[in-house]
């Protein structure tokens, strides 16, 4: 049995308090609500924290409502409850795709959205989402809230904009009018983490052509959105043919390290592959009709 | 689940029709387990109990320059620390392998692979024993470590065992089988010869529950009790008795229930032995229990053999001959568990299911800074590799000739006619009926139909792969007189007692770790003497309570204990038959069988039934001359030979073009194991197995990068199969007895881990034939098939 070093648990009954416990124990205390990624680095003892506060009795941070433009969702929010949601799918396909691929339902019962952005483990599917849905956030101190986009508040691999003191407390989503999103992973297994993943939104003008485009890449060494990859499509009618010039694009943005889960040009491949690929799922669910015959790969 | 039309409805469901004997009835031991009232070792508490942890060594390869233990002594609630000096003052720091090498038990002058045993905490609680382990301060000087196991020979490669008088390299053993003259006389004259190199990588057997112990030893009496991970409680003990210098009277092993074992639980685990350290320093019980990660970097491995095959053969698609040389990284100690004069186990089965005129293999064992262990992971003795070596190769030769692998296959087996049949390595296969097992798997798996499917998605560009594997396997070590494990004979025995109202004991040498023993020895003790399944207690695990043997391991528990208990039991009978004889004032000669009752002859209505026949032995019935008043009987069974179960299987896989990612899409297992005792028990068998075959096939792998860190050694790295990575599987067979078992059983514990791997690489090279695709090495994970694909098939070590 892996045991973790020694530390002291208290459970928060609101955001103040939560916020409160934060600033009572200082900067060795850690909140816990699925606790997927700390316990584990806890029992390895890779994690240390003094003190856990626990957020589990939280009610009023677990909550998925539409609210005019914007779907609010709640930082605790399980990726069960996401995944169940008949709204989230229906206005975000996406997040459908990617909580089917988070994990196994064991997790996925106890695992948050708030959890999973905080973390912001490099393969970690929820970042690219929020990315590509173009999501705000919202962190919350004892000062008040912020409410920031994703670029500024994702800021690399395990770091976010979420300060020791503070508690990402929502995840906003603006609703966009036909649009169409996609996400696919490539695991070695399933619960693995990814070997990478792509995601994609397309929002379609009246023409037909792309008003709005976004990609994403997890697990590909890329920070952000793949924005030239993206900017091709602006304009265009969704075809192979662009959807090719994005995923070249979007291969070319990938900067992926070598592991166990395969060798460079391998990844970069998948992030052409599957920008194409989640490209032609958005179209298609942003009502595209017949995409124009292809002679692109 | 598949149902297939030869497959009778589970007549376990109705107690009415429960078989008294062999047929399907639900396991005896599952009502504990599904509740949740299973007693690991990890359950095991006794009063005063402390408990024990490994500090293991952060690198594959260094000198210990100093071990500091004052801080963790310091520790409130440490009891004892102790390093490789202080074994070495009890001369305990060295334990002999089960292959005529030594282990370190705690490293003492040097590490040699990353995760070692390097010094043990005893301590309040488990907490407390990890907490004290960061206290330890070592200063390690590092050395360069010996990974890749192709350079382990080279001259000027750091030597790992300086601790061995006159060791100057990393080399263990060569060990050869077959005639190689004769062998290369028909390469030279063949028509076609393929030639590959197929390596089987490091695996893990990975059971459920890890290893650990309890060790209790009364300082009074000198008795040590010690509650084990085990699969061979009595080889334990007398090994203990060896090792430790305990009188082996004063030494009791339990094995309670176990959480699998696959192999991982057959040999001694340092961490057993500081356990026992642990308990006669302190004078208390001590409980070592390893987590996931010690269980996978530190226990013993599985395969790891990379191998050059070759085959001959005709250009119309006869098969002459098979040659290889394999290249065996046996890790840091030559610590795997077989027979004495085996030191590659049974490889030299690599022959296969085909009639041959020549075969030669020979195997070279090296050193290197890596886990000991080697044969784990329900192999049979490297029966897996060989299997996997000769199946990939028939393939590859299908190939090269291009024919179908099925027909190529049909064309070369040995016929029915030829057994016993002698192969060109010295094994004697007992019996065989190849083709129609090969016809029936083809037949449920619609092969013709798969054909013309692939065909029709080749011409589309998209990849489909079928792939076939024949196994013969040879279980159930073994005679006597050749087969030994560090000296003892590997025969098993068998205890039978009918209580006086004709309820049953049944004790056994073996000890399940989730096989079905208290379910399958029942069955085998109510077939011979007709006492209901649920009437019979199965003991095992303690050799306090149960007659000594080997344990369970390569597929031997039916093969080898089920013969003792039928034996034992027929014995019984032939008791029962005097005293019934006496009780019915008639001769033994006159009275007749029939399941659970003697008759006399010509008068079905007067005889008596095992139970009035207990009770008349227990009883005051005049018991005629040589007969003592008792139904019980023993029998230690030697067996005259091993037994060759086989099998056909079929795999077809889906492979996306665009990711690499292979899809099992269906898995046919027709099985051949001879009299099938519980036929639920060999689905749950041959399931598990397909399931290890396709983890094997597809993610399983422990790698190791250049300065020797393991990395494998988490199950977030080292991936095994979920439900989702596996098929329905559609199980069929049929039934050739072994002629020289007393019940016809063959054995079917790894058939399917054996068999399987096979058939999942054949289909996935076979869905990569349109990139011109002859091999790839195991895993075949997304990358690695992508990169095959490219043109680069590269193996993974």
């Amino acid at each position: 049995m892996q045991v973790p070093a020694p530390f002291d648990y208290v459970r928060a009954t609101s955001v103040a308090d939560a916020l409160d416990l934060l600033e009572r124990h200082g900067p060795e205390s850690r909140v816990v609500a699925g606790g997927h990624s700390l316990l584990p680095m806890m029992k390895l003892r890779l994690a240390r924290p003094e003190w856990l506060i626990d957020i589990n009795d939280v009610a009023e941070l677990d909550h998925v409502t539409r609210d005019g433009d914007w779907l609010r969702v709640g930082a605790l929010t399980r990726h069960a409850t996401l995944l169940s949601s008949a709204l989230v799918g229906e206005l975000f396909p996406i997040v459908h795709d990617a909580e089917r691929v988070i994990a196994d339902p064991v997790v996925r019962n106890r695992g948050t959205i708030g959890g999973s952005l905080g973390q912001a483990d490099p393969a970690e599917d929820l970042t690219t989402v929020c990315d590509v849905l173009r999501a705000r956030v919202v962190v919350t101190g004892r000062a008040g809230e912020r409410v920031i986009g994703m670029d500024e508040f994702h800021r690399g691999p395990y770091e976010t904009a979420c300060e020791q003191s503070e508690l990402i407390t929502e995840v906003r989503f603006p609703i966009r009018p036909r649009s169409g999103s996609a996400y696919e992973k490539v695991e070695r297994r399933v619960g693995d983490w990814a070997v990478a993943a792509a995601g994609a939104l397309l929002v379609l003008a009246d023409d037909g052509t792309v008003a709005d485009a976004t990609i994403g890449l997890t697990a590909l060494g890329l920070e952000g959105c793949a924005v030239d990859a993206a900017a091709v499509l602006l304009g265009a009618h969704p075809s192979e043919e662009v959807f090719a010039e994005a995923g070249r694009l979007a291969a070319a943005a990938s900067s992926p390290v070598e592991d166990q889960r395969g060798p460079v040009d391998y990844k970069r491949h998948l992030a052409d592959e599957l920008t194409r690929r989640v490209l032609r799922s958005a179209a298609t669910r942003a009502g595209a009709g017949v995409l124009t015959a292809t002679t692109g790969g | 689940m598949t149902e297939l039309a030869e497959r009778p409805a589970n007549p376990a469901a109705t107690a009415a029709d429960r078989p008294i004997g062999f047929g399907r009835i639900q396991r005896k031991e599952d009502p504990r387990f599904v509740r949740g009232r299973g007693r690991y070792v990890d359950d095991i508490v006794l009063p005063g109990m402390l408990h024990g942890a490994i500090l293991r060594s952060p690198m594959a390869h260094a000198r210990l320059v100093s071990i500091d233990t004052t801080e963790a002594l310091a520790h409130p609630k440490v009891h004892a620390v102790i390093t490789g000096r202080d074994l070495e003052g009890l001369n305990l720091a060295w334990a002999p392998t089960l292959s005529a090498d030594v282990q370190a038990v705690l490293a003492t002058a040097k590490v040699r692979f990353q995760g070692q045993e390097v010094a043990f905490v005893v301590a309040d609680d488990r907490y407390a024993a990890r907490d004290a382990l960061e206290l330890i301060d070592v200063e390690y000087e590092e050395l360069p470590p010996v990974v890749d196991v192709r350079r382990a020979l080279d001259p000027g490669a750091p030597v790992i065992r300086d601790d061995k008088e006159g060791q100057t390299d990393n080399h263990i053993f060569d060990w050869e089988a077959g005639d190689r003259a004769e062998t290369d006389a028909v390469f030279a004259a063949a028509e076609v010869v393929v030639s590959e190199e197929v390596v089987y990588p490091r695996v893990h057997p990975a059971p459920m529950e890890t290893c650990g112990a309890v060790a209790d030893y009364d300082p009074v009496d000198g008795k040590l009790t010690l509650y084990e991970t085990t699969q061979a409680p009595h080889a334990h003990r007398t090994l203990f008795a060896m090792v430790a210098g305990i009188p082996e009277h004063k030494i009791r092993v339990i094995s309670p229930d176990i959480g699998g074992g696959f192999g991982n639980k057959v040999g001694i685990y340092p961490g057993y032995i500081l356990a026992v350290v642990g308990s006669i320093v302190t004078g208390r019980p001590v409980k070592w229990m390893e987590d996931r990660s010690e269980n996978l970097m530190s226990t013993s491995f599985a395969r790891d053999y990379v191998m050059r095959g070759e085959v001959a053969a005709t250009r119309d698609g006869k098969i002459l001959a098979v040659r290889t040389q394999v290249l065996a990284d046996h890790g840091a100690f030559n610590a795997t568990a077989q027979p004495t004069k085996y030191p590659a186990g049974f490889f030299s089965i690599f022959t296969g299911s085909y009639d041959l005129q020549a075969a030669h293999c020979s195997v070279t064992g090296v050193y290197t800074n890596k886990a000991p262990g080697g044969v784990a992971y329900a192999c049979s003795f490297r029966v897996t590799e060989a299997v996997y070596l000769v199946e990939r190769m028939v393939d590859v030769l299908a190939a090269e000739l291009e024919m179908d692998p099925a027909e190529l296959r049909l064309r070369n087996f040995i016929r029915p006619e030829q057994f016993p049949y002698k192969n060109k390595t010295g094994w004697e296969y007992d019996s065989g009926d190849y083709e129609p097992t090969m016809q029936l798997a083809l037949r449920m798996a619609g092969y013709e139909e798969l054909r013309r499917e692939q065909a029709e998605k080749r011409s589309r560009g998209e990849l489909m792969g079928i792939g076939l594997s024949f196994f013969t396997e040879t279980v159930g070590a073994g005679p006597r007189k050749h087969m030994d494990i560090v000296g003892l004979g590997m025969a098993d025995g068998a205890e039978v007692r009918v209580h006086p109202t004709g309820k049953a004991v049944v004790r056994l040498s073996v000890q399940s770790q989730g096989q079905g023993h208290e379910t399958t020895f029942a069955q085998i003790l109510a077939e011979e003497l007709g006492i209901p399944p649920e009437d019979i207690d199965v003991v095992h695990g303690d050799t306090d309570q149960t007659p000594f043997g080997l344990g369970t391991y390569g597929s031997r528990s039916t093969p080898v204990s089920g013969g003792a208990v039928a034996l034992a039991a027929r014995k019984v009978k032939e008791k029962a038959r005097a005293i019934a004889a006496a009780m019915l004032e008639t001769r033994p000669e006159d009275l007749e069988w029939e399941k659970g009752r003697w008759y006399v002859k010509g008068d079905p209505g007067v005889g008596k039934t095992i139970a009035e026949i207990a009770l008349g032995a227990h009883g005051t019935v005049e018991l005629p001359e040589g007969i003592d008043g008792n139904l019980d009987a023993e029998v230690t069974y030697d067996p005259p030979n091993l037994t060759f179960p086989f099998g056909a299987y079929v795999c077809v896989v889906d492979v996306d073009r665009g990711t690499g990612k292979v899809h099992v899409r269906r898995f046919v297992a027709v099985d051949d194991c001879g009299t099938r005792i519980n036929p639920m028990i060999i689905e749950g068998q041959v399931h598990g197995g397909l399931a290890d075959g396709v983890g094997m096939a597809l993610m399983e792998f422990i790698g190791f990068d250049e300065q020797g860190n393991n990395l494998g050694g988490s199950f977030m790295d080292y991936l095994i199969p979920t439900a989702m990575e596996v098929p329905d599987w559609e199980t069929g067979h049929t039934v050739t007895p072994s002629p020289h078992h007393p019940i016809g059983a063959k054995g079917i514990g790894e058939s399917a881990t054996v068999g399987s791997p096979p058939a999942v690489v054949n289909a996935v090279v076979d869905a990569l034939a349109p990139f011109g695709v002859r091999h790839m090495d195991m895993p075949c994970t997304p990358a690695r098939v992508w990169e095959a694909m490219q043109g680069r098939p590269t193996p993974p070590i």
